[in-house]
């Protein structure tokens, strides 16, 4: 058995899981402090199917505690951004583009160090480290608790940020350090970004991760203890102590993967319909499609991983008016007072769902003196618009099918135009809790590579193997692992065939006996 | 527009974006390294091209090597300043007037960083009223103003000014030192007179791009159509609306060269486009028939936002519209054609032009 728990900013969901089989699932209000709310979801898994505590084999949680932290400019460490470039880069130092508030957050200071490679490896400059030690003791004297190392070219040659490392660590031995490889890809500013917010959500993580075990060890678990990434991957808490900004999209993943499962397609387009919006994501061989633009979390430019979600305004507590407009605004958390069917004077689609008989919430007879014609309308609106929006996340003329979840779900109709059949899979309210559940273990590889001619398949070998020996390191069981996602971008203007390769594998976790 | 301040930099660097045809980089580093040259020094002073004195020495600035290096290796301001700086030593004359040599892409901006760094006016104009992947690729060739003497610096303080016998070795000398220095040098060439300028630039591109980006902006904050303005200030048409279905890419000898394939959508349901480029849009082809060449501009816009993608940013499924626009008339002679048209690329028909 397995426990997937995903705790989102209102809700924290929970299912007891048998291989793929659902044993028991709940719905618990998230708590300000992290332990109370997944105590409380564990206990409603027992009373409602008893359970041996050691037979629990994994527990698995999808949380949004770190992307909230950032958002909310909350209990971020002092952070000193070190980077590796000159005489590169001097014009624009780190946190540059950041939103004022966020520098302030961090207390973010920066230090421009001796450093770095060109793209074909040569050194920009040598590592000068007088001057790593010099910024070490002017950190130690700011109280900088933690620090992100980042060397130009470092997807490359990470030697730079590991000597670094050595240094800084050396010198200020209680301070948590990121180094950039680990975290992001090509595109200095962005990767940089990227380990400066993991870098100030070190403490947190820490926290946070030990207020996990903590609940679940308080509740005899003895199984280890994994957290999502934004692929659909886990870590284990080692891994989610050092790199916390890897759970930040880990919400829409687990929702998508879920609903995966639950229907048994791996290739799919998601619909999840929630209160406010619609947020339409395609699942390619089971895991989410990536967005290929940069994407900006709360103000600041990165190149993290994040699922190609778009959304629409079309949900369950929508706004319907007059002839006929859906959306976009929403009565949000107070639909059991503001909707017709809870004595309410507001239209929402939940009413027309309710009139239409595709759900029974609320008091059906507050919504009987509709419009045939209005409701009809409506239906016919959301239809159209979430067709529309399938359509355009579609890439290919082939088919691609339907999966719907989400409490709003029921808004859609079992057909829609020029996408088909709409597959609604059982247990479809906790798809996410699910998604955490079944998550397996990934490895990956994003790398420019100086293919020389005649070498391109061994070259690509090389990569897809290190993606798969990264997955078994991980964790991953070495039988299941296979790549799931290769791409291979030449990159213009450099000489000697210059590739940019990606490759990602991923297997069953390994569980222990 | 007489000054160029922190505020119009987006809307210059959107513009840019446009009419980089799918080329010419990315605009963003561009922009941050213009947004801290424009705070430092103060705004820079926008000369209409017109109103150049005869006797005045204008050098154009820009970025050669590999957008791709140049996002992880951010230039320096300094290293922009440098380039233009060591040509007039070269040249042993004082520096009037920085120029843009590029108006697609990054280069619009890298030239407004250098008059912010030296305090110098800059000149409403640019050398090609686009985007082109080489050096030789101007107006001023066409003038038989020679590339040369031009000089190349890089981060780290290395100078190199190269004398060449003709624009092509220029290109060819400068490539190779580019690639040396790290893929990412500023380089600083076509030095010209006022008159010369007057005569042989793209007057009031600067201006075109920041006009550009507003007109998206606003389209977009009016939830108007962006495509349909920027077709229309540009005096060209819709080529195109689909979805990109494929999307080949290759490297030939430093340059990303490939296809991309348009299934239509909207008015253009059952068509299909498909669009050829190295590192700029080519040759758009609507189920076999050549549509628009170089070197007219081919640019492909976000249906919806207006936004230009690149080439090494299209992917499956985005939704673009393709707009062709008349590039300054000068291309479209002889000699225009021979450096830039579709021959010279590898394509074996006559240039099609544009009408609005």
């Amino acid at each position: 058995m397995r426990i997937g728990i995903d705790v989102g900013g209102t809700n924290t969901d929970a299912v007891l899981l048998d291989g793929r089989q659902v044993l028991a699932s709940v719905k618990t209000s998230t708590t300000a402090d992290v332990t109370s709310g997944i105590v409380a979801a564990i206990d409603g898994l027992q009373r409602q199917r008893a359970f041996d505590p050691a037979a629990v084999r994994a527990v698995m949680i999808g949380t949004t505690h770190f992307i909230n932290a950032l958002v909310e400019a909350h209990r971020l460490a002092p952070t000193a951004a070190v980077r590796l470039s000159l005489p590169a880069g001097a014009s624009l130092p780190p946190m540059v583009d950041w939103p004022q508030r966020l520098v302030d957050a961090v207390s973010g200071r920066s230090y421009l160090v001796h450093g770095g490679h060109e793209f074909d490896g040569r050194h920009i400059a040598e590592l000068d480290e007088s001057e790593l030690r010099k910024a070490a003791d002017d950190m130690g004297e700011a109280g900088v608790r933690s620090v992100a190392i980042t060397s130009v070219f470092s997807p490359v040659n990470a030697e730079f940020e590991a000597r670094a490392a050595e240094i800084i660590g050396a010198q200020l031995p209680d301070v948590a350090i990121s180094l950039s490889h680990e975290i992001g890809r090509i595109g200095l500013l962005e990767r940089e970004n990227a380990t400066v917010i993991n870098a100030a959500l070190r403490e947190l993580a820490a926290h946070i991760v030990d207020g996990l075990s903590a609940s679940v060890t308080g509740a005899g678990i003895t199984a280890p203890l994994y957290l999502s990434q934004n692929d659909g991957t886990l870590m284990d808490v080692d891994f989610a102590r050092r790199y916390p900004v890897a759970t930040f999209a880990s919400g829409p993943t687990n929702s998508m993967r879920g609903a995966a499962v639950l229907s048994g397609l791996d290739t799919c387009a998601v619909v999840d319909v929630g209160g406010t919006t619609s947020d339409v994501g395609v699942l390619r061989q089971g895991f989410p499609r990536e967005a290929t633009t940069d994407v900006s979390v709360a103000g600041i430019r990165t190149n993290f991983r994040m699922p190609d979600v778009l959304s629409i305004g079309i949900g369950g507590g929508s706004r319907v008016r007059g002839n006929v407009t859906v959306g976009p605004d929403s009565v949000g958390y107070e639909l059991t007072s503001k909707a017709l069917v809870f004595g309410g004077d507001t239209l929402t689609a939940t009413d027309i769902a309710v009139a239409a008989g595709r759900a029974d919430i609320g008091d059906a007879s507050l919504v009987a003196h509709l419009d045939r014609g209005l409701v009809r309308a409506a239906l016919d609106k959301i239809a159209a618009d979430v067709s529309d929006v399938v359509e355009r996340m579609r890439t290919s003329a082939e088919p691609l099918p339907v999966v719907a979840v989400g409490g709003g779900s029921v808004l859609l109709p079992d057909e829609l135009a020029g996408c088909g059949e709409v597959h609604r899979p059982e247990n479809y309210a906790v798809a996410n809790a699910i998604g955490a559940a079944i998550a397996q273990i990934g490895g990956e590889v994003d790398r420019v590579y100086v293919i020389e001619p005649g070498r391109r398949e061994a070259v690509v070998e090389e990569a897809k193997q290190e993606a798969i020996d990264r997955a078994v390191a991980a964790g991953a069981s070495p039988a299941s692992v296979g790549i799931v996602d290769f791409d291979e971008v030449p990159i213009p203007y450099l000489p000697g065939n210059a590739t940019r390769i990606r490759a990602k594998a991923v297997g069953d976790l390994q569980l222990g006996a | 527009m007489r000054e160029i301040t922190e505020n119009d930099l987006h809307d210059i660097a959107r513009g840019a974006a446009i009419l980089g045809t799918g080329g010419g980089g990315d605009p963003y580093i561009g922009r941050l390294l213009a947004l801290s040259a424009v705070r430092s020094h103060g705004p820079v002073p926008l000369v209409p091209l017109a109103e150049v004195p005869d006797d005045a020495v204008v050098l154009p600035v820009a970025m050669m090597g590999a957008p791709t290096v140049m996002v992880e290796k951010l230039p320096s301001a300094e290293q922009v300043g440098l380039a233009a700086r060591t040509l007039a030593g070269y040249l042993g004359k004082e520096l009037t007037h920085i120029a843009c040599a590029e108006a697609g892409g990054v280069n619009s901006l890298i030239p407004v960083v250098a008059a912010a760094q030296l305090g110098l006016p800059l000149v409403d104009a640019d050398g090609m009223g686009r985007a082109f992947p080489e050096l030789q690729m101007v107006l001023p060739t066409l003038y038989g103003i020679r590339a040369t003497p031009m000089s190349i610096a890089d981060e780290k303080g290395n100078r190199g000014v190269l004398d060449t016998v003709d624009n092509r070795w220029a290109e060819r000398l400068a490539r190779s030192a580019t690639i040396d220095m790290g893929c990412s040098a500023m380089i600083s060439n076509y030095a010209m007179s006022g008159s010369q300028a007057r005569e042989s630039l793209v007057p009031g591109t600067l201006s075109l791009c920041a006009e550009l980006g507003a007109l998206v902006r606003a389209a977009r904050e009016e939830h108007a159509d962006p495509v349909a303005r920027v077709v229309s200030r540009l005096g060209g048409r819709r080529l195109f609306t689909g979805k990109v279905v494929d999307v080949a890419r290759r490297t030939v000898t430093g340059f990303a060269r490939g296809e991309a394939r348009l299934s239509g959508m909207d008015g253009d349901t059952g068509a299909e486009l498909v669009l050829r480029f190295q590192n700029e849009h080519l040759v758009a082809e609507r189920d076999g028939v050549v549509e628009a060449s170089v070197p007219d501009l081919i640019c492909t816009l976000e249906r919806e936002t207006g936004e230009a993608v690149t080439t090494e940013g299209l992917r499956f499924g985005q939704r673009v519209t393709v707009i062709a626009a008349p590039a300054d008339p000068r291309w479209h002679t002889p000699e225009g054609i021979a450096l830039a048209g579709p021959r010279y690329f590898g394509y074996d028909i006559d240039p099609i032009g544009v009408t609005g």
